[in-house]
């Protein structure tokens, strides 16, 4: 692991609302990722989990502090760059799959890329057909999300968040609409790729079998970082 | 691009049957439209064809002469009184019908007496026009030959063709004998010779035509004419041929446009009040595509809230939702543009139409300006639900 961290963030606060209808979710958060790390992040409903991982996802800006990741200063940079940046380096899996339901699963894994390269390539089917056979779905590449069941869904979408290769997964509770044996499949998974990948995951969950499978726990308690582990 | 067009295509293909309604309603707003071209366009052709069907497209006159006057004492009262004892006419003609012959669009050149006169039949008396024409030129303004409802079109020196509403009233027919006195006080018999109908009333009422021959005698014009009448192959260009015939002749030209701009001022109110309802038939067609387009946008919000968390920029939210809308406007286009060709091919070309008729040119119906009129529209009516796409926050929309 490089000495480096690849996400920096220091003294993250967000706050929502103003005035008396203010309120702090996060107070001053410090955190640091690095390149190969499987990273729970846990905590209660409302501990601030979901803004921490938008904020470092570069959706949310946060209201104080600082986010660098490789390099890059994310706290200035504007809508456009935050754009470009999460398309090529950061990847999502939510708890609920969110595929396009117009798409094929084959389409929906190579979505990021063609979006942003304006049009489908051989090389984006390649890459698609690749994910998907490594999450046991080749025989699933030209089906629709509805035709697939949940479980299935949620490996097409671990794909999706791996098309462009990003140096960091954010998952927000991957796992938290799953029966048990899904949930595992998508456990070795999101594992599986972190360690031949090298991709750094931040994964969120209250379930203890989840975090115990990460390298490390990072806890959360409204709004602060309580605990660490690993 | 070709991605968004991909993305908005799929969204166009999702819901079937939503998809056909909106089109559908596309559809019939450019229905309406090309209905409304093509129903205006006819009735002004309609109108224009029956107004300028049996009046002379261009009048050539000689030009009334004023006294020339002696500058009057400061102070002094001047009256001029107009000479009536002299008939306007056109002393030399024949030069003139040999050049206005050749003219290019000219179709038919009529010379001919034309003068007021009274019909009398024992005590009844009525005012008429008379329309002296040469016997082969009979038809050449007015289609006299196809009018007749009884006798024969021939002008002999001793026979009058009259119309049916005056033959009604003074109750003439075929072969009768009448005196006609003109306002030279030049009294003849006369045997009519047929009775026609033009569906002009002043005319079926107050026109008789009579050899030209005849009627120099009847109103004292041994050698000149009253006026020349053409007509034009291309109504449009008479007043440009007048404006020539007048520079090349001297004589007071006259275009059938001048003598009717009430036709032309109804004509264009007509066509003001067709842009009106057009201009509302593509306001409904936009706001309709724009509603559609903002509920599209809400049902995928969820979508575009992902699409932009995995890093896809705003630009190109916009344009799958732009292109999304006017694929819809096209598609609703043609559709309409079909569906109104369908209707109206079967009616009759303008020249045909009967009484009572609807005067439908399809030529007229712009149907390549409303296809892409709309299409246009639709694009425009796209941008505002598509910039709401692109401002949705993705942690709001995907909502967790």
């Amino acid at each position: 692991m490089s000495d480096t961290p690849l996400v920096r963030a220091r003294g993250l606060v967000k706050r929502f609302g103003s005035g008396d209808a203010e309120s702090t979710v996060l107070h001053g958060i410090d955190v640091d990722l690095y390149r190969g790390e499987l990273v729970a992040l846990q905590g209660p409903s409302g501990s601030g989990k979901s803004t921490l991982l938008s904020i470092l996802g570069t959706l949310m800006r946060p209201s104080e502090g600082t986010h660098m990741m490789m390099d890059a200063d994310l706290a200035e940079a504007d809508d456009g760059e935050l754009t470009r940046f999460r398309n090529q380096n950061i990847g999502f899996v939510f708890q609920f799959h969110h595929l396009l339901p117009d798409l094929t699963a084959e389409e929906n894994v190579m979505m990021p890329a063609a979006a942003s390269a304006g049009r489908e390539t051989a090389a984006m089917r390649t890459r698609a057909a690749a994910l998907l056979d490594a999450v046991g779905l080749s025989d699933r590449r030209h089906y629709r999300p509805g035709a697939m069941s949940g479980g299935q869904r949620q490996r097409v979408a671990v794909a999706r968040a791996l098309i462009n290769a990003p140096a960091l997964v954010l998952a927000d509770e991957p796992t938290g609409n799953l029966d048990r044996e899904s949930a595992d499949n998508v456990m070795d998974l999101l594992g599986r790729f972190n360690l031949e990948t090298g991709t750094c995951f931040l994964i969120s969950t209250h379930d203890v079998k989840i975090a115990d499978r990460c390298s490390r726990q990072v806890g959360l308690l409204d709004g602060r970082v309580v605990e660490g582990k690993g | 691009m070709r991605y968004a067009v991909k993305i908005a295509f799929r969204h166009f293909l999702s819901s079937p049957a939503q998809t056909a309604l909106l089109i559908s309603g596309v559809a019939l707003g450019v229905t309406v439209f090309i209905f409304m071209s093509a129903l205006i366009g006819g009735l002004a052709q309609l109108l224009t064809l029956r107004t300028v069907g049996s009046i002379p497209h261009v009048t050539l006159e000689m030009r009334e002469r004023s006294p020339g006057l002696i500058n009057p004492v400061t102070g002094a009262q001047l009256a001029v009184q107009k000479d009536l004892s002299r008939r306007q006419q056109i002393a030399v003609w024949q030069p003139f019908i040999a050049q206005m012959e050749s003219a290019s669009g000219v179709i038919a050149v009529s010379p001919q007496i034309r003068g007021s006169a009274f019909l009398i039949r024992g005590q009844a008396i009525a005012p008429v026009g008379v329309f002296g024409v040469l016997p082969d030129k009979l038809s050449a303004i007015a289609d006299i030959s196809s009018a007749m409802v009884a006798g024969s079109a021939t002008l002999p020196s001793d026979g009058i063709l009259i119309g049916w509403k005056l033959a009604d009233d003074l109750g003439l027919h075929v072969g009768q004998a009448i005196q006609v006195r003109s306002d030279r006080q030049r009294e003849r018999s006369f045997r009519i010779s047929g009775i026609f109908s033009l569906g002009i009333a002043s005319a079926d009422r107050q026109a008789i035509y009579m050899n030209f021959t005849t009627a120099r005698a009847l109103f004292d014009l041994p050698s000149g004419i009253s006026r020349i009448e053409l007509k034009v192959s291309s109504v449009g260009q008479a007043p440009r041929l007048a404006e020539m015939l007048g520079r090349a002749t001297g004589l007071k030209v006259t275009s059938w446009t001048d003598e009717n701009a009430q036709l032309f001022e109804a004509l264009d109110a007509q066509s003001r009040t067709g842009t009106i309802i057009k201009v509302f038939a593509l306001l409904t067609i936009m706001i309709g595509i724009a509603s559609a387009m903002l509920l599209s946008v809400m049902r995928r919000r969820n979508e575009i809230g992902i699409m932009r968390a995995a890093g896809v920029g705003r630009l190109f939210i916009v344009q799958v939702f732009v292109l999304e809308g006017t694929l819809i406007g096209a598609t609703g286009s043609i559709a309409g543009a079909l569906l109104a060709w369908a209707a109206l091919a079967p009616f009759p070309p303008i020249a045909q139409v009967k009484s009572g008729g609807l005067p439908i040119d399809v030529g007229q119906g712009g149907i390549l300006i409303a296809i892409v009129l709309t299409t246009l529209a639709a694009a425009i009516a796209s941008i505002l639900p598509a910039r709401r796409a692109a401002r949705v926050d993705p942690v709001e929309a995907i909502g967790q």
